[in-house]
């Protein structure tokens, strides 16, 4: 009797461990084969999008009419952004409604480009509006001025406190 | 038995993945580094590569790279799209990267991160020699949030190469350490095996199968040492051992099922039938698309068979053939719906692939059926990464369509610009050549007056300085001059008298006024100087403006005639990668439950033998218990 119990015992178990394995029909080397092709379509596709973006920013953003904000957290800050808003020489240009993996990347020391666009050579009002957990918010202003080279505006946030330097501006 | 070992390695090597599987953190404030990073944090990887593929291209056509701030960065940089690269499984590239990094001037943390990674792609892609070779060329300093892991790292390499006593000496050195507490006493464990202490083997998957924690990771991996143990336990026929730890799995979790499974198998041996319906009640009422709870429909009515309850069996044998029939018409349909290509299809779903839990939101699809064993599937690795593939591929067709949809309406917009700008320019340049060449006469006039004053430092010209009113004076004074020239009369006399005095009170003036009038010459000058670069500001802005509103507009069609060749061309290589790759997921797929279809015939045909004996054995003993005792 033993020996039956052992032989279904062994005949099951082996069909079990046997079925992990991988079907014949697809060798290794196919996979791997296809895998590298698809490493080669990747390394295209990232050529002609390197090519757009170049083309694009040449096409819709030139250098004497660009300027980009970009915002990023102060290092070790981690506080809850819902929204901004972006008001450029009063008028709205973006709103952003953040999602919780990107605030975990600016948490991290992520940087984000919250808008590109395109004004006159001069001096313009930046207006940003915070909306931060619960509801509240707090609204900051900074005046740039725009010359011959693209303008980058680098706005460093901090979590609310007193005053509106928990709001940096830097212009690159 | 080799083999088998490393692929039960190959499940537990999720733990160095597990423990970096994220892009290392920043701190850089380079703008467009960081924006880089902050994809890569989101796992929008192709994203990344591309917007710091930009920022390097850029950055080597720059005549002097060294006077950008970016050059500070560019190692940090290079590694950076390297590690990206990895994390996009382009480890072609991105191993390419890595060597590069390790050749460049870097710093030995720099250094010793790539050699890492550049050893990590290796073991992932089974290039064992590779990995060794990568990771010995660490020397001096590890950064510190990557120490743990390259040790970890190291300890599966020399596994995989067979120098177990290596491995050995990392991993006990590891088994109590945070976070890696269950991987690396489980690695130790198999370490150990592969050395050939059985006995010290034994004692530490032991350990890892107690390991303390309630974190998941460390819960399933507790329950994995515990299943290995106890299926080693019972191929090496000590049922008695095995069953102690195949006990000790959670009741949920992914080794539940082969647990219960295998402590019935372990009752058995040890014929102890009844004991093993304890498991097998349970796990008959699982999932019935699970292979252990197939197995266990069978075992059920087999152990009352031992038990002498042969009706009960018969009955129970009857149960499993239906649940068998229903199961294979499950598997038929599901062979028959990844014929179609739903099974492709749903892998693509936008819906699933917004949350984390995709794999386990997918089975929970309608009229998708082979997706119920998707679980299975994604045991394997080479399943996994074709399935990325797949993916990635379906990420890129959806891109270039978009792009081409982008050159139309750069086109338009080039188009419109086109239309407004001709007509205009022409008219624009004519006014400008006019007022062009104005600007440069005042232009050339304001330079004469600045070497005349230039000159007056070195030899004074006071009559240069006289005013308008003064040389008006001077003039007339002339003309009355030459009037009473010949004029002998006593007025005469009286009027050249008074013209040489009239004469001296300007020369007077002009020359007593010398160094104010040059002073103020200059300050004027200065003051024409400012005037003059307000012209130059608003001359320069013109002509950028001018020359923008042509290259807003022209020079463009070849580079968009190009790039649009470009995207067909990766569209219809995509297309073509799609198809095959697509291909070989339904193959796999499909042998999968050609598998399990051949596996539950299997069942079938045992259950209908042992059904047809149970019944048998049933009225034989119903007929013996009728019959009179003689």
């Amino acid at each position: 009797m033993r020996s039956v119990t052992r032989a279904v015992f062994f005949g099951t178990f082996v069909l079990f461990s046997a079925s992990v394995g991988l079907a014949e029909e697809v060798s290794r080397e196919q996979i791997k084969g296809l895998d590298e092709q698809v490493q080669d379509i990747k390394a295209d596709v990232l050529a002609i999008s390197s090519e757009l973006m170049q083309l694009e920013e040449k096409l819709l953003y030139p250098s004497n009419t660009q300027v980009s904000l970009f915002v990023s957290f102060a290092p070790g800050e981690d506080f809850r952004l819902d929204a901004v808003d972006v008001v450029i020489d009063g008028e709205v240009v973006s709103h952003h409604l953040y999602t919780h993996k990107e605030l975990e990347a600016l948490k991290n020391g992520g940087v984000q480009r919250l808008y590109t666009g395109n004004v006159r050579a001069g001096e313009h009002t930046l207006e940003l509006t915070l909306i931060e957990k619960a509801g509240s918010s707090r609204k900051v202003s900074h005046t740039f001025t725009k010359e011959a080279g693209p303008r980058l505006v680098e706005i460093v946030l901090s979590a609310p406190g007193l005053g509106s330097n928990r709001v940096q501006f830097k212009d690159r | 038995m080799m083999r088998r070992y490393l692929a039960l390695l190959a499940v537990c090597a999720g733990a160095g993945a597990w423990a970096a599987s994220e892009p290392a953190k920043t701190n850089t404030r380079d703008l467009f580094l960081g924006e880089a990073f902050f994809y890569a944090q989101q796992g929008e990887y192709f994203d990344a590569i591309s917007r710091l593929d930009v920022e390097l291209s850029q950055f080597y056509r720059l005549d002097e790279p060294n006077l950008d701030p970016f050059h500070i960065q560019l190692g940090h940089a290079e590694f950076s799209v390297g590690d990206f690269e990895l994390y996009y499984r382009m480890h072609k590239r991105a191993g390419r990267a890595m060597k590069a990094v390790i050749e460049g001037n870097v710093s030995p943390e720099i250094r010793n991160e790539a050699a890492y990674r550049l050893a990590r792609i290796y073991y992932e892609k089974s290039q064992p020699e590779d990995a060794l070779l990568a990771i010995e060329r660490i020397s001096g300093k590890v950064p510190e949030r990557i120490r743990d892991d390259e040790r970890f790292l190291r300890a599966q390499i020399y596994m995989v190469n067979g120098r177990f006593a290596d491995a050995v000496d990392i991993l006990e050195d590891m088994r109590d350490m945070r976070g890696f507490r269950g991987f690396a006493g489980y690695n130790l464990g198999m370490a150990l095996f592969l050395q050939g202490k059985e006995k010290a083997g034994i004692a530490q998957l032991d350990r890892a199968g107690q390991v303390k924690g309630d974190d998941e990771p460390t819960q399933a991996i507790r329950d994995k040492a515990n299943l290995v143990l106890g299926y080693r336990l019972l191929e090496a026929e000590k049922p008695e051992q095995a069953k102690q730890y195949l006990d000790r799995v959670r009741m949920v979790g992914p080794f539940s099922d082969k647990a219960l499974l295998g402590s019935g198998w372990a009752d058995v041996a040890l014929g102890r039938f009844d004991r093993a319906l304890v498991p097998w009640s349970i796990l008959v009422k699982r999932n019935p698309t699970d292979k252990a709870v197939q197995e266990s429909m069978l075992g059920v009515p087999y152990s009352y068979a031992q038990l002498e309850l042969h009706g009960r069996a018969a009955l129970m044998y009857g149960e499993a053939l239906e649940a068998f029939g229903k199961e294979l018409s499950r598997v038929n349909a599901s062979i028959e719906s990844v014929r179609n290509g739903n099974f492709l299809a749903a892998l693509v779903r936008e819906e699933v692939k917004q949350d984390k839990n995709w794999a386990i939101k997918l089975r929970e699809l309608e009229d998708t059926p082979e997706t119920w064993y998707l679980t299975q599937l994604m045991a394997s690795n080479d399943f996994q990464s074709s399935l990325r593939n797949y993916q990635d591929l379906e990420d890129l067709r959806k891109r270039l369509k978009a792009w081409e949809e982008y050159l139309n309406a750069y086109e338009q917009i080039i188009e419109l610009r086109r239309r407004y700008y001709e007509p205009l320019l022409p008219d624009l340049d004519k006014r400008f050549r006019a007022l062009d060449s104005r600007i440069r006469l005042r232009l050339e006039q304001r330079q004469s007056l600045a070497d005349r004053l230039h000159h007056m430092l070195v030899s004074p010209r006071p009559d240069f300085l006289a005013t308008a009113d003064e040389r008006i004076a001077l003039a007339e004074i002339a003309g009355q001059e030459e009037l009473y020239r010949n004029d002998s009369s006593a007025s005469g006399e009286e009027a050249r008298r008074r013209i040489d005095r009239l004469k001296g009170v300007i020369h007077w003036n002009i020359h007593t006024s010398y160094d104010q009038r040059l002073t103020d010459t200059y300050k004027n000058l200065k003051a024409l100087d400012s005037e003059v670069a307000r012209l130059q500001n608003i001359y320069d802005g013109y002509i950028r403006t001018r020359q923008a509103a042509t290259q807003s507009y022209q020079g463009y069609d070849a580079q968009l005639t190009r790039t649009r060749v470009r995207i067909r061309e990766a569209s219809t290589q995509v297309a073509t990668l799609m198809a095959r790759q697509g291909r070989m997921i339904e193959m796999m797929a499909i042998n999968e439950f050609e598998q399990r279809r051949k596996r539950i015939e299997q069942y079938q045909v045992k259950a209908r033998f042992a059904m047809a004996e149970s019944y048998d054995r049933a009225l034989k003993s119903q007929q013996g218990a009728g019959e009179p005792q003689q």
